[in-house]
């Protein structure tokens, strides 16, 4: 499977991004509690978009419907993966559990689940007075951009013959030749994309915030006639999309039997705007 | 506990050992030998098997083969995890050997003076010699031929077996393989009518017992014998850190997936040299399985598992009957997902919906 471009509408092109600096006062309040992590901004905007989930036309699994998705407000994301030193200051902290590798400095942090990355976005959220938390799947490939693949399809399903879209499914995530690459890279190691963020789609996978979803879609390939969401699962974002139980660390132990893992599980976040108030509070010591 | 000197002078002395009864008579009818056609036969590495015919030609003879001790570390896992192998002709499992019951199997063993170790094979389809064990040990830079009558029909393993505390330990380093002595007019089903594969699988699976550093991280070291105290020590637990089918987790998947097609007849034979296992067709069956492997026996039915005895081959004959993707993992599921024990087919061909349809797709219940 191609790479499936991102269409950006409008005028984001290249002008969109702004790499916020410590330069604000917001940040100045935000770093005096906790270093803010560097943010990417990418201004609002409209792609073209495979949904995430499985998808059945008439009773029969066809590819994911695309859409014109849309990043409504301009979009603060960490322009790298949360770290094993910032992480490892939520563990210290008492507030997140040690992730099951053990990495330091400016590595990603990796060995982490769903429940984790909310675990410390709760933390870095209290800690800043800022409002962290997880990307949607729309948010991650909006920022991931050219790098966006999406899930590794078999195409629409034959009525009469469904093995032809796990054997196509399975040959092209075979003909891709990506070879296990456990060993987390250092910060920026993956370089950057044309949105300025870096380190997409390298080894270390990324958790959504995203729920899991079976959907039944209309005739005309688009409309979603019906869904049950399972939100135990969660979209994880990289080389491929993929979906991963909450509570999974390990990528490799969650595959299912005939799927590419992810090599490492991690996460980064964006931030919603800035709640001064409650960042003040916290400055003069009310919880 | 042995010691690494200790380990290696355990070697000299089932040299020692040998050197005696290599000094035994020469097998009498080895005359009558001399005059039967002889075959020279190149091998493959698994999971394919050479070339051979199922029903035999003519009478008796001499199937030569030729396989190179190759000691070498090689990546066993998706993390890298290196093993410090020793293989028979550079793959683990060593090459499947086919001949047909009466034929004399004769193999030129070379142990290049590239390596560190002395080896040996034992046939465990040969008689005597605790299986050729005792006739073939070679130490670096030497190389030595053995003969022996294919007595006996089935698929039997082969393995290293130099003597003492280094048996178990070049077998779990992968020195074992397997060969198939098939009755001279073919295979058998439980009537005695004659059945034909049209594509014939060679899977070895085993058992690894790579240790671990403080972090819990695998060690790696520079050659075979610098692991050897700390590789008993696992291989004492019994756990092995790794269960894979083909030498490597993943080796049988993606691109090097097994492939049929519906209507076609696969046998795939399955040996295990150390540990017992129970190897399993997710999605199919076996049709005819020869559990212990012998074919003078009956094979059983319908099997949805069969076992497979540490020490021993078996082999499962099947006919796909649905397109897809097949796991053939050993149903220990957690050595099959988690330590590595899966392989898969790939099988092209029409889907038949009187053997399986879904009724129904997935949708919200309704009360």
């Amino acid at each position: 499977m191609s790479f499936n471009p991102i269409v950006a509408l409008g005028s984001i092109a290249t002008a969109a991004l702004i790499v916020m600096g410590a330069t604000s006062a917001l940040d100045r309040l935000a770093g005096s509690l906790v270093a803010s992590p560097e943010l990417v901004t990418l201004t609002a905007g409209s792609f073209d978009h495979p949904r995430p989930g499985e998808f059945l036309g008439e009773g029969h699994p066809v590819a994911a419907p695309r859409i014109l998705a849309t990043v409504g407000a301009p979009l603060k994301i960490m322009k790298y993966q949360v770290t094993a030193s910032e992480y490892g200051r939520c563990v210290t902290a008492g507030s997140c559990k040690a992730s099951d590798t053990p990495g330091s400095g400016n590595f990603p942090v990796t060995g982490v689940s769903h429940i984790d990355a909310e675990a410390y976005t709760a933390w870095l959220s209290a800690q800043t007075g800022a409002t962290w938390r997880l990307p949607t799947d729309t948010e991650w490939a909006y920022a991931a951009s050219e790098r966006f693949r999406g899930d590794i399809e078999g195409g629409a399903g034959d009525p009469n013959n469904p093995a032809l879209r796990w054997l196509a499914q399975y040959r092209t995530e075979a003909s891709l030749g990506r070879k296990s690459d456990p060993e987390p890279r250092v910060q920026g190691a993956f370089g950057t994309n044309s949105k300025g963020v870096a380190d997409i789609a390298g080894n270390v996978w990324e958790w959504t915030s995203t729920c899991y979803v079976h959907a039944a879609v209309a005739r005309n390939g688009i409309s979603i006639v019906s869904s049950i969401d399972n939100c135990g699962v969660h979209v994880v974002e990289g080389f491929h999309r993929t979906y991963m139980s909450n509570f999974i660390r390990d990528g490799k132990s969650g595959g299912c039997a005939v799927g590419t893992p992810p090599d490492n599980l991690g996460f980064r976040l964006v931030r919603e705007r800035l709640n001064i108030v409650r960042a003040t509070l916290r400055r003069l010591g009310f919880s | 506990m042995l010691t690494r000197r200790e380990a290696l002078l355990g070697t000299v002395l089932a040299a020692a050992a040998v050197a005696t009864v290599g000094a035994m008579p020469a097998v009498a009818s080895a005359k009558e030998v001399v005059g039967l056609p002889r075959e020279k036969v190149t091998l493959v590495a698994p999971p394919f098997v050479h070339a051979h015919d199922q029903v035999a030609k003519g009478g008796p003879k001499v199937v030569e083969f030729t396989m190179t001790v190759e000691e070498k570390p090689v990546v066993i896992d998706a993390d890298g995890t290196q093993l410090n192998a020793m293989t028979y002709n550079g793959s683990i499992p060593g090459p499947l050997m086919v001949v047909h019951e009466g034929d004399y199997l004769e193999l030129t063993l070379i142990n290049p003076d590239t390596n560190t170790l002395a080896h040996n094979i034992d046939f465990h389809a040969a008689t005597g010699a605790l299986g050729g064990g005792g006739l073939t040990l070679i130490n670096p830079g030497e190389q030595v031929t053995l003969r022996f009558k294919a007595t006996r029909t089935g698929t039997f393993v082969y393995h290293c077996a130099p003597g003492g505390p280094m048996i178990p330990w070049h077998v779990v380093s992968g020195m074992s393989g397997a060969v198939m002595v098939l009755p001279r007019d073919g295979l058998g089903d439980d009537k005695g009518k004659s059945i034909r594969y049209d594509r014939i699988y060679y899977i070895g699976e085993n058992d690894f017992y790579i240790p671990r550093d403080e972090q819990g991280k695998f060690k790696k070291y520079e050659t075979a014998g610098d692991n050897y105290d700390e590789t008993v020590k696992v291989m004492r637990g019994l756990i092995p850190t790794h269960v894979v089918f083909n030498g490597k987790a993943g080796s049988l998947t993606g691109e090097n997936a097994m492939k049929a097609k519906v209507g076609e007849t696969v046998l795939i034979v399955h040996s295990q040299a150390n540990r017992d296992t129970r190897p399993h067709l997710i999605g199919g069956h076996g049709d005819y399985v020869w559990e212990q492997g012998k074919f003078a026996n009956p094979p059983a039915k319908d099997l949805e598992t069969w076992f497979i005895r540490g020490g021993s081959a078996g082999s499962a004959l099947y006919t796909f009957l649905q397109p897809g993707i097949y796991a053939y993992v050993n149903h220990n599921l957690i050595e099959a997902v988690e330590l590595g024990a899966t392989a898969h087919f790939a099988v092209d061909g029409t889907w038949d919906d009187d053997l399986m349809k879904q009724v129904e797709a997935p949708r919200a219940i309704t009360s």
